[in-house]
């Protein structure tokens, strides 16, 4: 296998355009050249699942994968999922590194007696002896019109499972480094792609992220870091995934109305990053969590406790969520009423006690 | 092992090509991929060799070596048994009656094969080589895998049904990417038939055609469930049509028609003929487990039925019968038997060491923020204790 799939560096350039300098690119593309590069560097790292050779995947995020490293290492499965991440569990016992994709959230759930009770649970079961480098790859979330079981925001489910990591990009940028650092890490990696961000797009030049990717490597991890996407003085809007963008346009709405709001991307939901996040709310006395997931028993209602617990004697008012209903996903005409949005963040941030009543 | 075919003459799926001599069409897939139409046999209860035209009989000296481990595995079980009775072990599930396929199991594969077992398959996982206290770990209750899987390449004993099915599949592919000649054995029981991890790992290992041999052993129950509520299928075997494969039936109590015939399908995959699937009937002869009772859903009589069938009485009259079997050889076998049996007792009847922090050190390769604190928490009650004893 090694010998046809793995091609020169020259020929992945030539394969790539040649393009030099920044340029527009989606988060869609970022994924797409994420998973070429560590096919390129690493011939272990093999694709499969549902429509992902020749189609490209139904978002195209394996686009050309197939015809250029071949169908022994980017290929179509059964329709089966829990085949599908069964099959990886066996082949990253023996020495690969698979990347799954799952069509959708929902079609996720087929696959979760294999990522509860073997990929998250393999490596301690066998003290360390059977580590499991793979990464579950799952377009999630809403926001994009989808019908019944395409808009899930399935991340509480990964996030309850000790053993497993579970990463949400919300940018281009961070979408292509922390895909790479993902296949690359020693653990089973579930990354949540926010499908609502697919289309969105940065300037960058790809081989300053290229060198990036290969610095990480060796200074630092990604993997449970939050990063400060904006500063701000006055309170501080935690969120990640598609959450991010919905975030940030508040936080700029509520500068026109003269308050300054600090958003954190959290980036890594598991490992979580108490430090950046404490420290944030610790400076500003006010936070609000924001998620598109159903907020009973939630990602959004545990970093809520965290927070509390750790910064109390900071807070001038209580830590507050906005989430969506608890109620099943609801149908495109609707989802604009489930969804956290700008006017509900500014709403809930106004209640946060700035004034004695 | 390799047990010769006797037959030169045959197609990718190694079968006789006898019947396609006839016809410019070669044989049908219901001629190669349907099972005998009786279990395979080839000793049967009482000691006596029963011929067949396709699975020859394994020679004197394989079939003795393989008895010795029989006896030894009837032993284990035995052993297992009385200790988790002394409250030694948690709980054991017996393959007390299924020491043929137990033995089978293990003896048929190359040392870079890969087995992949269940709870029950103690006795083949001690066969394969590994070490008896490392698998008795699962169910002494100090950890939940007590080897390294690679050491002996078998997997870990699986709980949960079919799943590992799937995970043989996906060792045997990422083998045959890279070139390697490795064969996958996978375990699983009638119950598990039913599960979808089942049909998805069948399906896929006859989809991408890699080297796995499913064996079920079909022992008549899942915990109290008889195999009339599992499935109205003809037999499992016959499933395997239904994904592309050969599937064959085997008399499971029968350690030469075993040998044979799992042996067959081991080859037939390392030459690259693909998956195949093969099942045992034999008899869970004790109850699922200790914490079981069968008086609720079996007559003692069904199982007094079985008790001729056993699998060592009929080896043991077979090769006393050709003297390959003496009463010396007996008594060096029992020895042995005794010598594995004690090596459980002394080491089950030691405390195992256990050290709490262990239970943060190996759930990811680096510890978590959150898991350094919660293991410092732990460490302080812990010294704390300590310090008011």
């Amino acid at each position: 296998m090694t010998d046809t799939a793995v091609r020169s560096g020259a020929a992945a350039k030539a394969a790539e355009g040649a393009r030099t300098g920044p340029q527009p690119l989606t988060f869609a593309k970022a994924l797409n050249t994420a998973l070429a590069d560590a096919m390129e560097a690493d011939s272990s790292v093999i694709i499969f699942g549902e429509d992902v050779g020749p189609l490209g995947g139904v978002f195209r995020i394996t686009d050309g994968l197939t015809a250029r490293f071949g169908e022994e290492r980017c290929f179509d499965t059964p329709l089966a999922e829990s085949g599908i991440m069964g099959m990886a569990v066996g082949m990253a016992m023996n020495g690969m590194r698979p990347i799954v994709e799952m069509q959708f959230d929902a079609f996720a759930y087929p696959a979760f007696e294999q990522v509860v009770s073997h990929v998250a649970k393999m490596p301690n079961r066998t003290r360390g002896k059977v580590k499991l480098p793979l990464v579950m790859r799952i377009p999630y979330a809403g926001g994009i019109g989808g019908v019944e079981h395409h808009c899930d925001s399935s991340e509480s489910y990964y996030a309850h499972t000790p053993g497993l990591t579970v990463l949400a990009p919300a940018t281009v940028r961070d979408a292509y480094l922390m895909l790479r650092e993902a296949i690359r890490f020693p653990d089973p990696v579930v990354f949540l792609e926010p499908k609502k961000l697919y289309w969105s797009k940065e300037t960058l030049d790809l081989d300053e992220l290229r060198k990036e990717a290969d610095d990480a490597a060796t200074t630092g991890s990604l993997v449970g870091r939050a990063v400060v996407a904006r500063s701000g003085t006055d309170a501080t809007l935690i969120a990640y995934g598609p959450s991010v963008p919905t975030a940030l346009a508040a936080a700029e709405a509520a500068a026109s109305e003269g308050r300054s709001l600090e958003v954190i991307d959290v980036r890594s939901i598991v490992p979580f990053d108490d430090e950046t996040v404490t420290a944030s709310v610790r400076k500003t006395g006010r936070a609000v969590v924001i998620a598109e997931a159903p907020g009973f028993a939630s990602v959004a209602a545990e970093i809520v406790a965290r927070v509390q617990e750790r910064c109390f004697n900071s807070l001038a008012a209580p830590v507050r969520r906005v989430t969506g209903f608890d109620i099943p996903y609801p149908a495109p005409k609707l989802e604009h009423y489930f969804l956290p949005s700008v006017d509900r963040i500014l709403d809930t941030v106004d209640e946060l006690q700035w004034e004695d009543a | 092992m390799t047990i010769s075919t006797g037959s030169s003459a045959e197609n990718q799926y190694g079968e006789s090509m006898k019947r396609a001599d006839t016809s410019d069409l070669g044989p049908t897939a219901e001629e190669y991929m349907l099972p005998s139409a009786q279990p395979v046999q080839l000793v049967n209860p009482s000691g006596e060799h029963i011929h067949n035209d396709r699975y020859p009989l394994p020679d004197g000296e394989a079939l003795l070596a393989a008895y010795e481990k029989l006896v030894v595995g009837r032993r284990i079980n035995e052993q297992a048994n009385a200790l988790v009775r002394q409250g030694r072990m948690a709980v054991y599930p017996s393959s007390h009656g299924q020491e043929a396929c137990q033995v089978a199991a293990a003896v048929v594969l190359e040392k870079d094969d890969w087995l992949f077992p269940t709870y029950r398959d103690t006795v083949a996982v001690i066969t394969r080589g590994v070490d008896p206290l490392g698998v008795l770990t699962l169910l002494r209750g100090d950890w939940h895998s007590g080897y390294d899987p690679y050491e002996h390449k078998t997997a870990t004993q699986a709980t949960p049904l079919a799943t590992q099915l799937l995970h043989a599949v996906g060792v045997a592919h990422a083998a045959k990417l890279r070139g390697e000649n490795t064969v996958v054995l996978a375990l699983c029981g009638d119950g598990a038939t039913s599960e979808g991890d089942f049909h998805e790992a069948l399906n896929f290992a006859a989809v991408f055609h890699v080297p796995v041999v499913f064996l079920v052993q079909n022992n008549e129950y899942a915990i109290s469930v008889p195999l009339k509520h599992q499935t109205v299928a003809p037999s499992l075997a016959h499933k395997a049509i239904g994904y592309g494969m050969p599937g064959e039936r085997v008399d499971g109590n029968d350690l030469a028609a075993m040998l044979s015939v799992l042996g067959k399908a081991v080859d037939r995959a390392r030459d690259g003929g693909g998956p195949a699937l093969v099942e045992a009937h034999t008899y869970r002869m004790q109850a699922h487990t200790n914490a079981d009772d069968p008086s609720r859903y079996r007559p003692q009589s069904d199982v007094d039925e079985w008790v001729p069938k056993d699998p060592i009485t009929r080896m043991r009259t077979y090769l006393g019968n050709l003297n390959l079997l003496t009463s010396e050889e007996e008594q060096r076998i029992a020895g042995a038997a005794e010598e594995t049996a004690g090596t459980l007792r002394d080491g089950l009847n030691s405390e195992p060491e256990i050290n709490p922090a262990d239970l943060f050190e190996y759930v990811y390769t680096e510890k978590t923020s959150q898991l350094r604190e919660q293991a410092a928490l732990l460490a302080d009650e812990l010294a704390r204790e300590g310090a008011q004893q």
